[in-house]
C-alpha cells in the first residue's frame, strides 16, 4: 500500500530515534548493576531512585562506547560535551528530569550507507548521537486502578541515535535500523536485544507532495521489531496521506503503535504539549575528551560491516549478497571464517557460505539458539563439508549427516559410520540399481527411449530410493544417461 | 562548670587531659538543649540516645588511645545533611517523616572523626530564606533577642552556636546562609570554595551554588572542624581533587603584608549608620595589624542579586521535582489520579517561599524565556566571576559587611520577598563566582551583633582563616555570649 | 513584568504545584515583582561573554569505573515509601 501511496505522488520523510542500551556492567550514573530481569527494585540504588542528597557520577565505559559508535560512523566526536537535564514528570522517572544531552552531544554529523532493493547505496545522515539515562518501568497487571513502578532500568546507559529525515520508505527505514543494529553488536556496544528493550526505535514520519516542503511529523513510538517498524510506517504513511487527502491536517502529536491491531494511535499522556526546560546539569562538569582518550578507542575499532562484507566478496568471492548476510552478525562471520579455513581455504569458501547461511543459521533459528550455543563447531562443520568435497556423502545425504550432528555434536565421520551412509562411487554397485529398477518399471523405460525425457527423473529418483540416497549423484547421472539410452 | 565557653581546641585538651569525658561534655549540652531549645526552637530533632553512645564509643577511643582532636567533641547537624537512620527534615513538610537511609559525607566524616551528634538544626524550608521564618518547624528565635530573627538559612545552626547549645554547628551556604545568620548571631562561619566540601548527602537547593561550610564561635574553631569536612569525594562531580591546606597550623600565619581590597561597591549603596562604621573599624584594625588596604572594585557586583534569583530558582525548581509523592517523602491523601498525586502532595508539601522560587525557576527556564533570563543571568554570572578574578590579581582578599543590617524583627519581611532577598546582597557575590568567604563578629549595634565579611581567592581558606583568627586574636566580640546563656 | 494568572495557573501546571484559589492573586503579584526586579539583567551588555555554568574554572567531568558494587537495599529504601506493593511503587494508573 506503501507503494501505492508514493504512486500516487506522495513522497514519504522518516527519521529515526535509535536507543541502544549500552552494555555496561553498571548504570550511567551509578554503581548498581544493570543485568535484565532482576526482582524490581533491586537494582535501584539512591541515585536511581532519585534520593534526596545524591549525586550522578559519569561510567567511563558508557562514555567510551559512545565515541567507539562515534568513530564507527565516521562522526565528529565533541572534545567538550554537557550533560543537561530535561524536566517532566512521569512515575518512571524518579527525579522529575532525566540526564540527557541537549546542545553539546558527545556525537555529531555521522553517516552510514545502506543497501536497497534495487542493489544500489545509499548514505544516511547521523545528525546526532548522545548519551542519556534510562527511566524506569510501568507496570498495570493486576494493580486495579494503580500502576506499579520498577526501577531497576532507572540509570541504564543509553546512546539514542538521531538519523537525518533521509529515510523515503518503510523499506529503507528498516535497512537502516538493521544497519545500525549490526553496527551497534559488532562494536560490542549493545546486545541488541530488541525483546528485552536494549534496542529501541521512534520513528518520526511525515509525507508531502515531491518537491514540497516537510509536512508537518508524528512521532511513532513502542515499536521493538524491525518487522513492526515497517508496518507501522506503512500504516502511519496510508493515515497521514489520507487524512491530506480529505482535506485534512496533520497534528504533530506522539503516536503509539498497537501490533495486535496494526494501527498508530495518539498517545494520550503526551496530548500536552511538553516544555521540558532543558538547562546543563550543574551536577556535572562539561565531559572533556583528550585526544589520546579518542585514539585509544580508535584502537580498539573491529573491522566493521561493511569492511568485512568487501572483503568477504573480494577474497572469498561471495556475492553482495552472501557476503551481506554473512556479516550481519560478527559472530555469524567469525564462524564463517573459521568454518572456511578449517575446510581448507578458499575453494571451500562457498560451500561454507551456503551452509552456514543455510542448514546452520536455519537450525539456529529454529532452536533459538546463538552462534556460541550451537552444539555443531567450525571445526565440525568443516569436517562435514570435506566429506561432500571428497565425495564421501551426497549434500542431500549431508543435510541428514548435519541434522544429527546438531542433534549430538557428533563429527560427521561418525554419523555416516554410524548410520552407513557412505556415498556409493562403485560403478558396477549403481549399475546394478539401474538395471533393477530399469527391470522393474518397463512401461516407463519405453516411454521415456519413445522421447518422454522427463521420466529421466523418475529413473533418478527410484535409483536414489533404491540406493537409499548414498549413490553419487553425478555418477548415477551419467550411468542413467547411458543406460536408458536406446 | 562552664565547659560551653571553652574553644574546640581546649575542649580537645580537656578530653585529653581527661579533665571530663566526652559523656559528660556531652550531657552537659543536652542539659542546656532541654533547658532552651523550647525558646529559641533551634533544634529539629534532638538526637539524645545517639549523642550518648557516640560520647561512649569517643570515650572507649580516647582509653585505647585511638582518639583524635575532634573525638568526643558534640556538633550539630544543618537539617539539610542526611543522617542514616534519622529523621532528616530540611525544614519541609514535604520531608516530615524522611528518614535518611544513608549518611552525607559531611556527617560520615565527622563521624570517622569522633565526634558526637547532638542533633539537627531547624533551618528555612529547602535552605530557602534568609530569617529561618520559611521552615515547617517554626521560626529559630535570636539568642541576642527573642523578637528578632537569627538569620538563615542556617538560622537553627547559628542559634545554637550563639547560645552555646552546641560548640559547634554544621551550616550551608547558597547565597549567604552561613554567613548572613553567623553575621545576625556574632559567631564565625566559613562558606569554602565550591567543590572543596562535598554536596554527597546535602539535599540540594542550587548545585551550582551550594557549599557546606562550619558555624562556631571563633575562626580557629572553624579551621578545625572545615580540616574534617574538606577535600575530596569521588560521590561528587563537583568535588575538587586537590589536597587540603593545613589550616590549623596555618592559622598563625600573620597579616603582616596581607593586601585587603576594599570592594567599593560594598560600601556605597545603604551602608550608611552603625553597620558602616563597624565594619570601617575593622579596616582599622586590619590596617593596624600591618595590612595593606587597596580600594578595588568589581562593578557588576550590585548585579548579584537579580542573578542570583534567576539562577537559583532554575536549579532549584529543578532539584526539588523529585518530591513528588511516589517513593518518599509527603503524598496527598486519597489521590484522585496521577496528575493529582503530584499536585497535592508537592502543594501540600512545599511552603510559599519554596512553592515562589519553584514557580519563578519553571518560569525562567521555560520555552521563550530561558535566553532571556537564564542564559542572561548565566552571562552576568561570568561577568561578576571575572571582575572578582581581577581583583584577586591586585589583592589578597576581599573585605566588606556581611548583612546590611544587624538582626531584624520576626515577621518583618517575610510578606515582601524583593525586601528579603536583598538581605543577601553582600554575600551572594561569593556563591556565584565559587569564592570562600567567612563572616567574623565585630562588634554591636547596640545590643545586636554586627558582622565583617572576608572574601578569598578560589582555595584560600587558610588565608582567609589566618586573617579571621589575627583579628580575633586582638578583639574579643567572638567570644561574648548573650546573657540569657552564659 | 506582570504575569497574569492564567500564566501563574501555566506555570504551576507546569511544576505541578496545587495552587488554591486564595493564593494564586498573591503569587501573580510576588512572582510579577521578582521578575521585574531581575528584568534589570536586561539592560546589562553581556556582548560575547560565555555563559557560566558552573563555578569550577577548568575542571572536567571526572569519569568512574564501570563496577556494579552495589548491593540490593530495596527494603531499606522503601521504608520512606508511601504506598509499595510487591516491591513495586504504588501509583494511580499511568495512562499512555
Amino acid at each position: 500500500m506503501n507503494q501505492q501511496s508514493v504512486d500516487a505522488g506522495w513522497e514519504v520523510v522518516i527519521g529515526l530515534e535509535i536507543h541502544a542500551q549500552l552494555a555496561t556492567r553498571s548504570k550511567i550514573f551509578s554503581s548498581s548493576p544493570t543485568a535484565y530481569g532482576a526482582a524490581p527494585n533491586s537494582q535501584a540504588n539512591l541515585v536511581d531512585l532519585g534520593y534526596p542528597g545524591v549525586l550522578p557520577v559519569l561510567n567511563r565505559e558508557a562514555v567510551r562506547m559512545a565515541v567507539k559508535f562515534g568513530l564507527a560512523t565516521g562522526s565528529t566526536i565533541a572534545r567538550r560535551s554537557v550533560f543537561a537535564r530535561k524536566n517532566y514528570f512521569y512515575p518512571d522517572l524518579p527525579k522529575g528530569y532525566q540526564i540527557s544531552q541537549y546542545e553539546l552531544p558527545i556525537v555529531a554529523k555521522g553517516a552510514l550507507d545502506i543497501l536497497l532493493e534495487d542493489g544500489s547505496i545509499k548514505t544516511i545522515g547521523i545528525t546526532r548521537a548522545h548519551l542519556e539515562e534510562d527511566a524506569g518501568k510501568s507496570t498495570h497487571e493486576g494493580l486495579g486502578a494503580a500502576s506499579g513502578i520498577d526501577l531497576n532500568r532507572a540509570g541504564t546507559p543509553l546512546l539514542e541515535i538521531v538519523s537525518e529525515p533521509d529515510l523515503r520508505g518503510a523499506k529503507e527505514a528498516v535497512a537502516y535500523l538493521k544497519k545500525i543494529h549490526t553496527l551497534v553488536r559488532y562494536l560490542e556496544i549493545c546486545d541488541g536485544n530488541m525483546q528485552e528493550g536494549s534496542f529501541r526505535c521512534d520513528a518520526n514520519v511525515s509525507v508531502r507532495r515531491f518537491g514540497a516542503e516537510l509536512g508537518t511529523r508524528c512521532e511513532i513510538k513502542n515499536v521493538n521489531s524491525f518487522r513492526y517498524v515497517e508496518k507501522a510506517i506503512n500504516y502511519e504513511v496510508v493515515r497521514q496521506i489520507d487524512v491530506l487527502e480529505g482535506g485534512g491536517k496533520i497534528v504533530q502529536e506522539t503516536r503509539l503503535y498497537d501490533s495486535a491491531k496494526d494501527e498508530t494511535r495518539p498517545m494520550r499522556s503526551k496530548e500536552e504539549a511538553n516544555d521540558y526546560r532543558y538547562f546543563p546539569d550543574p551536577d556535572l562538569l562539561p565531559v572533556e575528551l583528550a585526544e589520546d582518550f579518542i585514539e585509544t578507542v580508535r584502537a580498539t575499532l573491529p573491522e566493521l560491516p561493511d569492511e568485512k562484507a568487501d572483503r568477504f566478496c573480494s577474497a572469498y568471492g561471495l556475492s553482495r549478497y552472501d557476503a551481506l548476510v554473512l556479516t550481519s552478525g560478527r559472530d555469524l562471520a567469525d564462524y564463517y571464517e573459521s568454518v572456511v579455513r578449517a575446510a581448507g581455504g578458499i575453494p571451500a569458501a562457498k560451500l561454507a557460505a551456503n551452509w552456514v547461511m543455510g542448514d546452520f543459521s536455519g537450525a539456529l533459528n529454529r532452536d533459538n539458539l546463538e552462534v556460541a550455543t550451537a552444539r555443531v563447531s567450525t571445526d565440525l562443520l568443516a569436517g562435514l563439508l570435506a566429506r561432500i568435497q571428497d565425495d564421501t556423502i551426497s549434500g542431500k545425504i549431508a543435510k541428514e549427516v548435519f541434522e544429527s550432528m546438531w542433534a549430538d555434536g557428533a563429527s560427521a565421520d561418525a554419523v555416516i559410520e554410524a548410520k552407513g551412509l557412505k556415498q556409493i562411487t562403485d560403478t558396477g554397485a549403481i549399475e546394478a540399481a539401474i538395471e533393477a529398477v530399469m527391470a522393474a518399471n518397463p512401461g516407463q523405460l519405453a516411454e521415456y527411449r519413445s522421447g518422454k525425457d522427463r521420466l529421466f527423473g523418475f529413473f533418478v529418483g527410484q535409483t536414489m530410493k533404491a540406493t537409499a540416497g548414498k549413490a553419487n549423484p553425478a555418477q548415477l547421472n551419467d550411468l542413467l544417461k547411458r543406460m536408458l539410452a536406446p | 562548670m562552664s565547659l560551653h565557653t571553652l574553644s574546640v581546641a581546649e575542649l580537645s585538651a580537656g578530653l585529653a587531659r581527661k579533665d571530663y569525658s566526652a559523656v559528660e561534655l556531652t550531657q552537659h549540652f543536652l542539659d542546656r538543649i532541654s533547658l532552651s531549645n523550647p525558646v529559641l526552637n533551634a533544634y529539629v530533632t534532638i538526637t539524645a540516645e545517639r549523642a550518648l553512645a557516640d560520647a561512649r564509643a569517643a570515650d572507649a577511643s580516647r582509653a585505647a588511645g585511638t582518639a583524635g582532636v575532634l573525638t568526643g567533641i558534640p556538633v550539630a547537624q544543618k537539617d539539610i545533611f542526611c543522617t542514616d537512620g534519622i529523621r532528616t527534615t530540611c525544614g519541609s513538610r514535604m520531608l516530615d517523616n524522611f528518614v535518611a537511609p544513608y549518611d552525607s559525607t559531611v556527617v560520615e566524616r565527622l563521624s570517622a572523626a569522633g565526634t558526637v551528634l547532638l542533633g539537627k538544626t531547624n533551618m528555612d524550608e529547602f535552605a530557602m530564606g534568609s530569617s529561618n521564618e520559611t521552615s515547617w518547624y517554626g521560626p529559630v528565635r535570636n539568642p541576642w533577642d527573642h523578637s528578632k530573627v537569627p538569620g538563615g538559612s542556617s538560622g537553627g545552626s547559628a542559634a545554637v552556636v550563639a547560645a552555646r547549645l552546641a560548640p559547634v554547628a554544621t551550616g550551608t551556604d547558597t547565597g549567604g546562609s552561613i554567613r548572613q545568620p553567623a553575621a545576625l548571631v556574632g559567631i564565625s562561619g566559613i562558606k569554602p570554595t565550591y567543590g572543596r566540601v562535598s554536596r554527597y548527602g546535602m539535599i540540594a537547593f542550587a548545585s551550582s551554588l551550594d557549599q557546606a561550610g562550619i558555624m562556631a564561635p571563633s575562626a580557629a574553631d572553624c579551621a578545625l572542624f572545615l580540616q574534617t569536612i574538606a577535600g575530596f569525594d569521588p560521590r561528587d562531580s563537583t568535588s575538587v581533587e586537590r589536597p587540603v591546606a593545613d589550616y590549623a597550623a596555618e592559622l598563625t600565619t600573620p597579616v603582616k603584608g596581607l593586601r585587603i581590597g576594599i570592594v567599593k561597591e560594598f560600601f556605597e549603596r545603604g551602608l550608611e549608620g552603625p553597620t558602616g562604621a563597624l565594619v570601617n573599624a575593622v579596616l582599622e584594625q586590619y590596617r593596624a595589624l600591618g595590612a595593606e588596604l587597596v580600594e578595588v572594585s568589581c562593578p557588576s557586583l550590585p548585579l548579584s542579586v537579580p542573578t542570583y534569583y534567576v539562577v537559583a530558582p532554575a536549579e532549584c525548581s529543578s532539584n526539588l521535582s523529585r518530591f513528588d509523592g511516589v517513593r518518599f517523602g509527603h503524598r496527598c491523601e486519597n489521590p484522585r489520579d496521577l496528575m493529582d498525586l503530584y499536585k497535592r502532595s508537592r502543594g501540600e508539601g512545599f511552603g510559599a517561599e519554596v512553592k515562589r522560587r519553584i514557580m519563578t525557576g519553571t518560569y525562567v527556564l521555560s520555552a521563550g524565556y530561558y535566553d532571556a533570563y537564564y542564559l542572561k543571568a548565566q552571562k552576568v554570572r561570568s561577568l561578576i566571576t571575572a571582575e572578582f578574578k581581577a581583583a584577586f590579581t591586585k589583592v589578597d582578599l576581599l573585605i566588606g559587611p556581611t548583612s546590611p543590617t544587624p538582626a531584624f524583627d520576626l515577621g518583618a519581611k517575610v510578606d515582601d520577598p524583593i525586601t528579603m532577598y536583598l538581605n543577601d546582597i553582600y554575600t551572594i557575590g561569593a556563591n556565584l563566582a565559587g569564592l570562600p568567604a567567612m563572616s567574623i563578629p565585630c562588634g554591636f549595634d547596640g545590643h545586636l551583633p554586627v558582622g565583617v565579611q572576608l572574601i578569598g581567592p578560589h582555595f584560600g581558606e587558610s588565608r582567609l582563616l589566618s586573617a579571621a583568627h589575627a583579628y580575633q586574636s586582638v578583639t574579643d566580640f567572638h567570644r561574648r555570649i548573650p546573657a540569657a546563656y552564659v | 513584568m506582570s504575569l497574569t494568572r492564567p500564566q501563574v495557573e501555566g506555570i504551576a501546571h507546569l511544576a505541578r504545584l496545587q495552587i488554591t484559589e486564595a493564593e494564586l492573586p498573591v503569587y501573580v503579584d510576588s512572582l510579577s515583582k521578582i521578575l521585574s526586579f531581575v528584568e534589570q539583567l536586561s539592560a546589562v551588555d553581556t556582548g560575547s561573554v560565555e555563559p557560566m555554568a558552573h563555578p569550577l574554572e577548568g575542571e572536567s567531568q571526572r569519569l568512574r569505573a564501570d563496577d556494579a558494587t552495589e548491593t540490593d537495599r530495596r527494603e531499606k529504601y522503601q521504608a520512606n515509601a508511601p504506598s509499595v506493593s510487591g516491591a513495586l511503587y504504588i501509583v494511580p494508573r499511568v495512562i499512555e
